[in-house]
């Protein structure tokens, strides 16, 4: 679903990038806050996006990727839906933040930084969300949800799974 | 022009030399690996270790990156250099055991044992290919991906870029690939073998010939 | 009409009449909006006020603000009602009825939200009176419950901007500079570097054509810290109005905040503070008619720790990868684009205006003999009241961690606590009296860092702690030098080994020598302190890696290769719940008959244990 399909959407695609770096005044500098836009508009990184990137900042394309597989901010494949952060910082991780990662990958079938195969949830470790007093932390779409436990992952994942099946109805 | 002194030897060169570039002028050997002179600086593997002394303490620094400045007292083999680079070269050759550059320098340098699970990576990360492809070939077709302990040099999306000439100098720079150790043993991950000048007596006058650095007989100021 | 400020007059002028403005006799109703009570839903408490203010119609009063944050995160959400001062705790939805009826309307205390005294028993009405706020010295962090982050109006109303105008009228730059060195302020971002000092240089640094950069280092990533997000979201003028004096004293037209991306709240409430600043002409050209010229723009951090290395922070300003480089040149000479770049953290910038304001004389009295001021900590892990505590300098980690933060959660025994993230080291109990400060905790093998204090209890494995902090390192490095790329990577192996019982006798002095060659070798400053979190667990844990290695015993009950879960017959009730919870249905037994775990399908996952009512479950 995220990926572009039809000729109008690549061309909505080329238009919308052409839009964010004159907006930048095409300066080669801003490469990080042009794909940052870029991540926030697609979720992530598309590879033909890159491509026009770099043509267009004149720069060569190894650098526009190695910078986006060097920050944690951007993703070179496709995310899901809701995106799932669990905090792995020291706090939360004192407090038993791993327990929580192991629960939520058995409950979604999937590893640490993979995204469920239809596409609903994304999940990933974040070395400190800055929510420490609360840990273990878990944000779900920027929501934060503080103290969670392995045994409440189970609900906190069912009100989100239930809610995308009843705006699909 | 600035005034160094680099092994108790005083010797003027002009600003923006490195220490490696002086000592090297000076014939005191100092190993490296990621630094070559046609390329910028870059200081990554820290074989070229030194150590300067600032009043009663000392640090270590990379030569090669090291600017020469007025005043500045450098020791290019003392014993904590020594320390520090035998455990370089054991993380390098438990890297790369199959690079026969490498096994040369733990030859060199006295390793003989490593102690660490060997990892046969291939590559060390050395990026003389990444700068040669850039500066040298004003191309620019591979680089660094990822970080960390997944960093790799490679091309954007695993394809061969437009950009490349095809002028196999990334191969050709290599410490790595350019001579393969048949003799590496990868249980122990040393070969001991034919640059091993580990058991070599030399003459009590060395003055720094490159072979014999490590070598009993050299005189440590 | 143009809300634009021309001279210290007229910002004095504004500050009267927003004060006059203020005191109508409304009551004012603070809800904490920081991460910490947004964790525990105050979003939903402050929507229910607004709901409900309208419902009842009492909108003319009282007046509602979504303040920043006010340190106590464990008791989140927090309601402050001024003027009277009344601290309500834990504030629910369900509450806001009543608190208007009751407190706005009828001046009545409501007893159930306020905070019970844990040793009196006794309920504390007044913020200033919990234990946990009663020896802190909130000079920084004090504001954040006083204002709206998103007025600046708020902030001019409280003084704010005033030492901007002090600085731009009444001193020269050098004299800027030199008032700060003697207040003796030292950077808030881990190094320690005095602030004045690093100033100086940046100012006489040579630059061709004048341009000279300030920074401010919001890029927080040491995890267990978060001072720097709370002032940015909760008071982002005060962060401004130091670098604005900041660039003065340099002699700077422009300036960059770096922010984590992670934190888009604080993205937010500095961007509204930016565009406030630039209407009252606190930002742009000639600002209040001193003549001064300068301008302040976000750059959101890609996600990256090892960008908070002043290196790597520019060269990702730049849009590059953030790789450190060499600093024998160091970056106030030559910085941002080649050119003298001062950087400093949130909370250093934070300081100055209140030096400006009150003295270096006065600034200086507080703290010890090398460490000037207050220090913000975030104190989190095992303990009672976990948040955000701003602390004198020299005040000691028993003050800390028993006086403020009550002491350790559920009774357990303390054991160590961490500091200066994982640059820094874990202390232990033995060193609890120590005080506070940059060359102390320096002292004890850890470092201050940004401030990030982690508490730990006996069920903390120090082996695993360590083995956590080499991963994350590798995770956050940048990979460019051999020592800590693969050093790093060995250590995790031989790390690794110990908490998976093959741990070998040597392995602990491979480490230590491993250490050493990382800090003394490494390119950068996250490299040379990577292995502190390692040998200062060897240097002060030693006997619990070696009950790893020679007993393969983890004495915490944490590395799954070494424990074993089991059920206590005599407390088992056979209730059930292990059973239905254990995802690798390894747990059996009949209804109301003790149960056992099959050990050979076993994960240790520990869910049997977490949700066993009866505490029957136990590690071996």
């Amino acid at each position: 679903m995220d990926q572009m399909h039809t000729i109008n959407e690549v061309k909505q695609a080329t238009e919308f990038v052409t839009r964010i770096i004159s907006a930048y005044s095409a300066r080669p500098e801003s490469l990080i806050s042009i794909l940052q836009d870029i991540q926030t508009q697609y979720r992530y990184l598309p590879e033909d996006i890159l491509r026009q990137v770099a043509t267009e900042l004149g720069l060569p394309l190894i650098q526009v990727y190695g910078v986006a597989t060097f920050f944690r901010a951007f993703s070179l494949t496709p995310r899901g839906k809701h995106s799932i952060s669990v905090c792995l910082g020291t706090a939360c991780h004192v407090r038993g933040g791993r327990s929580v990662m192991e629960e939520m990958e058995r409950q979604l079938g999937i590893k640490n930084g993979e995204t469920t195969p239809d596409m609903l949830f994304t999940l990933e470790s974040v070395n400190c969300l800055g929510a420490c007093a609360l840990g273990p932390v878990v944000v779900i779409d920027g929501s934060y949800h503080g103290k969670v436990s392995s045994g409440k992952i189970k609900k906190l994942l069912a009100e989100y799974s239930k809610e995308t099946s009843r705006s699909k109805k | 022009m600035v005034t160094i002194s680099i092994d108790g030897i005083r010797t003027v060169v002009p600003e923006g030399t490195t220490v490696l570039e002086a000592a090297r002028d000076l014939g005191i050997a100092i190993p490296s690996l990621c630094h070559n002179p046609g390329l910028s600086p870059y200081g990554a593997c820290r074989v070229c270790i030194v150590e300067v002394k600032k009043g009663e303490r000392s640090t270590i620094e990379a030569s090669c990156t090291l600017p020469a400045s007025d005043g500045l007292v450098v020791i290019t083999n003392s014993e904590r250099v020594r320390k520090n680079r035998k455990v370089l070269i054991e993380l390098l050759v438990s890297s790369c055991p199959t690079s026969k550059t490498l096994q040369d320098l733990a030859a060199n340098y006295g390793v003989n044992r490593i102690r660490f699970a060997i990892k046969d990576k291939n590559c060390i990360l050395c990026g003389l290919c990444v700068r040669y492809c850039k500066e040298q070939m004003q191309s620019g077709g591979i680089g660094f991906v990822g970080r960390g302990t997944s960093r790799k040099v490679a091309t954007a999306f695993g394809v061969t870029p437009q950009e490349c000439r095809n002028c196999g100098g990334c191969e050709w720079i290599c410490p790595v690939c350019e001579r393969a150790c048949t003799a590496a043993n990868l249980t122990n991950g040393l070969c001991g073998g034919c640059q091993n000048l580990m058991h070599v007596e030399t003459c009590e006058l060395c003055v720094h010939c490159s072979e014999s650095v490590n070598a009993r007989g050299h005189r440590v100021y | 009409m143009t809300k634009s400020l021309r001279s210290p007059i007229q910002l004095k002028n504004l500050r009267e009449q927003l004060i006059r403005n203020s005191q109508s006799g409304k009551s004012t109703i603070s809800v904490c909006g920081g991460t910490g009570c947004q964790g525990c839903g105050c979003e939903s408490v402050y929507t229910k006020f607004v709901s409900e203010i309208d419902r009842q119609g009492i909108a003319d009063k009282v007046e509602l603000k979504l303040t920043g944050c006010h340190g106590l995160c464990e008791c989140g959400t927090l309601v402050t009602i001024h003027p009277q001062k009344i601290f309500y705790i834990r504030v629910n939805p369900q509450d806001v009825p009543e608190i208007l009826t009751e407190t706005i309307l009828k001046d009545v205390v409501i007893d159930r939200l306020l905070y019970p005294d844990p040793i009196s028993g006794q309920t504390v009405l007044h913020e200033y009176d919990v234990p946990f706020y009663k020896k802190q010295r909130r000079l920084i962090f004090g504001s954040n419950g006083l204002l709206d982050p998103t007025s600046i109006e708020d902030y001019i109303a409280i003084g704010g901007y005033c030492a901007l105008s002090k600085a731009l009228s009444e001193m020269k730059p050098e004299q800027i500079i030199e008032e700060v060195k003697e207040s003796g302020l030292r950077g808030r971002g881990g190094g320690g570097f005095p602030t004045g000092k690093k100033w100086e240089s940046c100012r006489n640094a040579p630059t061709s054509n004048g341009t000279r950069y300030v920074i401010c280092n919001a890029d927080e990533g040491d995890p267990g810290a978060y001072m720097d997000r709370s002032l940015l979201e909760g008071n982002p003028h005060s962060v401004l109005e130091g670098m604005i004096i900041g660039a003065y004293a340099i002699g700077s037209g422009s300036g960059y905040v770096y922010v984590r991306h992670e934190y888009p709240l604080a993205v937010k409430n500095l961007d509204i503070a930016l565009t406030q600043a630039r209407e009252y002409g606190l930002l742009g050209n000639n600002i209040l008619g001193s003549g001064f010229d300068f301008d302040v723009m976000i750059a959101r951090g890609g996600g990256a720790f090892v960008c908070g290395e002043s290196t790597a922070l520019m060269a990702s300003l730049e849009g590059k990868i953030g790789e450190p480089r060499q600093k024998h040149i160091h970056t106030v000479i030559k910085g941002l684009y080649n050119k003298p770049s001062n950087l400093n953290n949130v909370e250093t910038w934070a300081n100055v205006p209140l030096i400006i304001n009150k003295g270096a004389g006065w600034y200086a009295d507080i703290g010890t003999a090398g460490s000037k001021g207050t220090k913000i900590f975030s104190l989190v892990g095992k303990i009672k009241n976990t948040g955000l505590v701003e602390v004198p300098m020299g005040i000691t980690l028993r003050e800390i961690i028993y006086d403020i933060g009550g002491g350790m959660l559920n009774g357990k025994k303390f054991k160590a606590v961490q500091t200066g993230g994982p640059s820094g080291g874990c202390i232990p109990e033995s060193l609890i009296d120590l005080p506070v400060d940059f060359d102390e905790l320096t002292r004890v093998g850890s470092m201050m860092g940004s401030g990030g204090m982690i508490v730990m209890d006996e069920s903390t494995c120090m082996v695993d702690m360590a083995k956590y902090f080499v991963d994350f390192l590798i995770e956050e490095s940048c990979g460019k030098c051999l020592p800590c790329r693969e050093g790093l990577d060995r250590m995790k192996d031989i790390l690794a080994g110990i908490t998976q019982g093959n741990g070998t006798d040597g392995d602990i002095e491979l480490l230590q020598e491993l250490g050493e060659v990382i800090h003394d070798t490494s390119l950068c400053a996250l490299g040379e302190t990577a292995a502190n979190p390692v040998l200062s667990t060897i240097q002060y844990f030693r006997d619990e890696y070696e009950q790893h290695i020679r007993n393969r015993h983890c004495p915490a009950g944490v590395c799954k290769a070494l424990i074993t879960y089991t059920i206590d017959p005599e407390t088992c009730t056979g209730c059930g719940v292990c059973v239905k919870n254990c995802p690798e249905k390894s747990v059996s037994g009949e209804k109301k008959k003790p149960h056992v775990i099959n050990q050979d399908t076993c994960i240790k996952c520990g869910l049997c244990r977490e949700n066993c009512k009866f505490d029957a479950v136990i590690v071996v």
